[in-house]
């Protein structure tokens, strides 16, 4: 029997191109908001550079499976969809992980064992089956984009704070005063977890902040409006 | 069950149809690969070779030149042998200064590390036994945790020290001459390098003992890279 072609069914219900774009940059950030991708955020971000590689890394892999996967999404049988898609993302990062050692020999020995494990990274699979699968190629390609935008910004806000407080630097220049003692925990493992913390904790009470309701005013009005509306009242008073 | 394949109630897949989608993934996914191998290859051998060259020139201080040994049926030899289409020739790289006196070799060395092996270049003084610095080429090593192997205050331990080399824990016993003090949180990366290093020494040091002994095997300007 003959299956029938799935329908274009929008990840998310009633959303434009736009939305669809910048959904993944700050409302639905997969590494602030959806935490995924947690292996990467915790190990690679001890350097501003090391976080902006890996975080274009997993853009390439991430804008390309969701090409294909959304070009392919009709003609794939249903049963072996998920090991299809896998097979999609592990070509892109052996694709990466090859172009990375030919063009950007230096982020990919920083990088070493962490792009082949892109193809373990929850965030990209996970994409490809909740949007991909059921989207056009253009909005399937705008998710992309606006995920691994999102996911780059969440790798190097991490990657900020562990830098500057862990080395004193920023991409490799000196922002704190030379008398500053870098605090060596952050650039250990630990120092992923306390620099994610700090991170989500600042995102958090920004959040807060921007959400409370803002206090009821209370009018004071002036002496004088006060004797004025009282004298009226007087006067209304007796005209009666 | 998603929105976008759904499967019709009732029905069952035949199993050619699942071999057949994901024999033509595979297929098109190996020869996606083989491709970008195939046109990145020379841009990656270059840059290994130059790579290679400047951890030579680490290793054997800035040597003035360095010729290449190859090894044949356990020989060193200045001369490259025949060998088969695609086969490998382990070689070493012996170092001369300025007035052509030779200086020292660099020699490969591989290690079982946390994740994948560790290459490095080793600098060796046959004549003190002693090293006269090292390299890492290649580390698939956790970043952040197992990458301190790298750094100039763990590889700079080398130099000088006399082989075997003797791996210690960080302890007063690491001041001792010839220790290396093992970094804590990637006790197997460096174990790791130092056990390469004394296997490498082990298996090169007796056929660079013949080689030296050997007529004119000192005389520059042979087997030159």
């Amino acid at each position: 029997m003959r299956m029938k072609p799935p329908p274009d069914v929008p990840g998310v219900k009633g959303s434009t191109a736009t939305e669809d774009l910048l959904r993944g940059i700050w409302k639905e950030n997969p590494t602030l908001v959806l935490l995924l991708g947690m292996c990467p955020t915790m190990a690679i971000t001890n350097s501003v550079s090391n976080s902006f590689a890996m975080g274009v890394i997993t853009g390439f892999v991430m804008i390309l499976s969701a090409i294909v996967v959304s070009t392919i999404r009709r003609v794939v049988t249903h049963e072996v969809r998920v090991a299809t898609y896998i097979l999609i993302i592990a070509t892109f990062v052996q694709l990466a992980d090859i172009l990375s050692e030919a063009y950007i020999p230096d982020a990919h020995k920083a990088l070493g064992a962490f792009i082949p494990l892109i193809v373990g990274n929850c965030l990209v699979l996970g994409r490809q089956e909740a949007f991909s699968s059921r989207n056009t190629v253009w909005r399937s390609t705008l998710d992309g984009i606006g995920m691994s935008a999102g996911f780059t910004l969440g790798l190097c806000l991490v990657g900020t704070v562990r830098e500057i407080l862990g080395s004193g630097t920023w991409f490799g220049l000196r922002v704190m005063p030379p008398n500053f003692e870098p605090w060596v925990i952050m650039n250990l493992p630990p120092g992923g977890f306390l620099g994610f913390g700090l991170v989500l904790l600042a995102l958090a009470a920004w959040n807060q902040r921007r959400m409370r309701p803002a206090p009821a005013r209370i009018v004071i009005e002036p002496a004088h409006a006060q004797r004025s509306a009282s004298t009226a009242a007087v006067a209304m008073g007796s005209a009666r | 069950m998603t929105d976008g394949t759904v499967a019709p109630v009732g029905t069952v897949t035949p199993s050619w149809k699942l071999l057949l989608t994901l024999g033509l993934a595979g297929a098109v996914s190996g020869l996606v690969i083989i491709l970008a191998y195939i046109a990145t290859l020379p841009r990656i051998d270059a840059y290994k070779s130059h790579e290679l060259q400047l951890a030579i020139e680490e290793v054997l201080k800035v040597p003035h030149r360095s010729d290449t040994l190859f090894l044949d049926k356990d020989v060193l030899t200045a001369t490259r042998p025949v060998v088969e289409p695609g086969a490998r020739v382990e070689r070493i790289y012996h170092g001369f200064d300025r007035a052509g006196i030779p200086v020292g070799y660099a020699i490969e060395a591989i290690g079982p590390g946390f994740s994948d092996p560790i290459r490095l270049l080793v600098g060796y003084d046959h004549a003190r036994r002693a090293l006269l610095g090292i390299k890492i080429l290649d580390s698939k090593e956790t970043p952040g945790i197992a990458d301190g192997v790298l750094k100039p205050a763990f590889t700079g331990q080398f130099e000088g020290a006399v082989v075997p080399v003797l791996g210690v824990k960080a302890s007063p016993k690491a001041v001792e001459k010839g220790t290396v003090v093992l970094i804590t949180g990637a006790t197997i990366s460096s174990r790791a390098i130092v056990k390469a290093i004394n296997m490498s020494m082990d298996r090169w040091g007796p056929m660079i003992a013949r080689y030296e002994a050997s007529p004119g095997a000192a005389a520059p300007g042979k087997g030159k890279d």
